[in-house]
């Protein structure tokens, strides 16, 4: 035991003594989720558009008006003819232009039917697909309000509500994205290249001939780390607390327990690449091509598993994030207990075990 | 016996580390591996530090043999690797504490036995280890080699690299370490090193060439050795390297060791020769063979 406190107390100089990684470990979770909480969003707000009104009546203004006062819109520009649209697009000074038809009133009235042409600069598509949904929205609310006292026979009416993230604000959904990121970066990437660096500097060689067995090396390389990962995932959640107002919704208990139960698997993972791994380098270009790239892409942090292709579908399942994701998200957000995410729990213990045995199996008790 | 090692072989791929090599090191014996870059000294090294597996033969350290009983050596002995390997980030006292306690004992425990290495760096000992100068460093190294009180010392190439009043002091060092009941197995590319060793291994190319006292090997040089020096030491080599009756011309500092072909012969027919090729101010003397030229005569 003395031996094991021994080289835990060398692992924490290593750690607080090299201070670029040490302002790394700890800068970069709450720079990733300021930048994911405020730049990266799919929300709209305040976009600039245009109006060709060829019209001019009293309807046609009253829509102006609503979408004006939305705030998801700022009237830009009211332009006169068609020919302006393609050069005020291609000045890039709005996003869409909304052009009403001729006589919109009396056709409104007379012919029971007018149209609202909706134009999208889709150079952004998620963007313009916002836009022409929100503005058909709009019009839509308008047209209800004037057809209140008018009964229709039939009439269908979908009733949205939107559960868990009524506002639908996406930190929401990148907060867990980003938790999960850097749990995995800094639990696999700061382990495996702590190991290699022993490899690198040669005083592995003088850790082989020594009495220390490689569970010891390979624990006492870990539990700093458990440590240090558990503070960032403890910052994280404070931050999107009280500066996202992002509601905690389940037990605070059982989300420090699973992420604990994550940082231990990423570190396995770490492991695991540092057997592999000779330089720091190597190490290093493992941890950030092989685990950054699934975890963004692959787990269902940004794009959606259930419309990716089929073959990427079942790769999804081997990334132990995106089960990470599901559990925190479900404890997050829908505040669901364990019995709820037993399943996922138990697929991270398993690729824990798995990638633990690996780890201490490939681990070399000499130098080839 | 501390050290046996028979018929030792390893291979890298396609190229041979070592080949056939045994010796022996007898208890508190002081034992040098002599040999170039590349001999073939560190796989030996490696191979009785259980770092390595050898390919065939059999070697024991402490009597423990170095595959099956790879943990009982790894208790018992102390190894400093020819590149320094020690934790730079750390401080002198901070990485002497840890590997004390990786072998489960402390600095005061043993510290009559690094007492005299460690009071020369005692005064840095809050300094980090990266920070220190190369003497030093191998100083620290030694000292973290024995701290845990070590049967046999393993020291690869400890002096490279460092100056010759380190040096001086590093091997005077290692007299007192023998004489505390030590095995020590050195190794070195310096010949003047050597002579130090009770015993050594000359080595060359993965095969041992001779195992002897430095004395008994620098005596066995087969030839009269001429030490000839001259005010154009290069023109020197040249003509005498033409000479038809020269065996060996290796320079050696200032004067340059000649043998020749001949059992006897008269010097001052090569006197003559050399006037007769205008090197001017040459000095003709006989001279004691060295552990170089022993070594330089066996690698021919």
């Amino acid at each position: 035991m003395k031996r094991f406190i021994g080289f835990i107390t060398k692992e924490f100089y290593h750690i607080f003594r090299d201070k670029r990684s040490l302002f790394i470990l700890f800068g970069m979770p709450i720079a990733q989720i300021l930048l994911f909480g405020f730049a990266i969003t799919n929300e709209i707000n305040n976009v600039d558009i245009a109006i060709l009104d060829k019209s001019k009546d009293a309807t046609t203004q009253e829509i102006i008006n609503k979408i004006a006062a939305s705030k998801y819109f700022s009237v830009k520009q009211l332009i006169e003819n068609e020919s302006a649209i393609e050069s005020i697009f291609k000045k890039g000074k709005v996003k869409a232009v909304l052009v009403f038809e001729n006589n919109f009133s009396k056709k409104l009235t007379k012919e029971n039917t007018a149209t609202i042409q909706i134009i999208t600069d889709a150079t952004d598509p998620n963007t313009a697909n916002t836009i022409s949904n929100y503005t058909s929205s709009i019009v839509q609310n308008y047209q209800q309000a004037i057809n209140k006292n008018i009964k229709i026979a039939y009439q269908i009416v979908p009733e949205t509500r939107m559960v868990y993230n009524p506002e639908l604000k996406s930190v929401f959904m990148f907060v867990p994205g980003v938790m999960t990121i850097i749990l995995m970066l800094v639990s696999a990437m700061m382990t495996s290249i702590s190991i290699t660096r022993e490899k690198e500097l040669g005083t592995m060689e003088i850790l082989l001939v020594s009495p220390l067995k490689p569970f010891q090396v390979i624990i006492g390389k870990v539990v700093p780390y458990i440590f240090l990962a558990v503070i960032n995932a403890i910052v994280i959640v404070l931050l999107s607390i009280f500066i996202f107002k992002m509601p905690v919704q389940g037990s605070l208990f059982l989300l420090a327990m699973e992420s604990i139960l994550f940082i231990i698997t990423s570190l396995s993972l770490g492991i695991l690449i540092s057997t592999i791994a000779a330089t720091q380098q190597t190490a290093m270009m493992i941890s950030l091509m092989g685990l950054m790239l699934p975890v963004i892409l692959l787990s269902g942090f940004i794009f959606p598993i259930a419309s990716m292709p089929a073959p990427l579908q079942v790769i999804s399942h081997i990334i132990p994030a995106k089960w990470f994701i599901i559990i925190i998200k479900g404890i997050m957000l829908k505040g669901v207990g364990i019995a709820f995410i037993w399943k996922e729990t138990l697929i991270l213990v398993a690729m824990t075990l798995f990638f633990m045995v690996l780890s201490v199996k490939k681990y070399k008790i000499r130098l080839e | 016996m501390s050290i046996s090692v028979k018929h030792i072989s390893k291979s890298f791929k396609n190229t041979t580390a070592i080949n056939d090599v045994s010796f022996e090191v007898k208890e508190g014996e002081l034992f040098g591996l002599i040999g170039p870059d590349g001999a073939g000294k560190t796989t030996i090294f490696r191979i009785l530090t259980t770092l390595l597996f050898a390919d065939k033969g059999t070697a024991t350290v402490a009597g423990y043999d170095v595959i099956t009983n790879y943990k009982d050596i790894r208790n018992n002995v102390g190894y400093m690797p020819g590149r320094f390997s020690l934790y730079q980030d750390l401080t002198v006292e901070e990485n002497l504490t840890f590997f004390a306690t990786i072998f489960d004992t402390t600095i005061e425990e043993n510290y009559d036995l690094i007492k005299d290495i460690y009071i020369q760096i005692e005064p840095f000992k809050n300094r980090r280890a990266g920070a220190l100068s190369g003497g030093m460093k191998q100083k620290l190294a030694l000292c973290c080699a024995l701290i845990h009180k070590p049967k046999v010392l393993f020291l690869d190439e400890p002096t490279t690299g460092v100056d010759p009043v380190s040096r001086k002091e590093f091997w005077e060092m290692l007299k007192r370490l023998q004489q505390k009941g030590i095995t020590i197995l050195v190794s070195t590319p310096y010949m003047d090193e050597a002579i130090l060793c009770d015993r050594i291994a000359l080595i060359q190319n993965g095969q041992l060439l001779q195992i002897d006292t430095p004395q008994q090997i620098a005596k066995q040089y087969p030839k009269k050795i001429y030490a000839i020096s001259a005010d154009n030491i290069y023109q020197l080599i040249i003509h005498l390297k033409a000479y038809k009756h020269s065996y060996s011309v290796y320079p050696f500092g200032e004067f340059v060791h000649y043998t020749d072909k001949r059992a006897d012969f008269d010097l001052k027919e090569l006197v003559l020769f050399l006037e007769d090729r205008n090197i001017k101010n040459s000095r003709i003397q006989q001279t004691e063979a060295t552990i170089e030229d022993t070594f330089m005569e066996l690698a021919k």
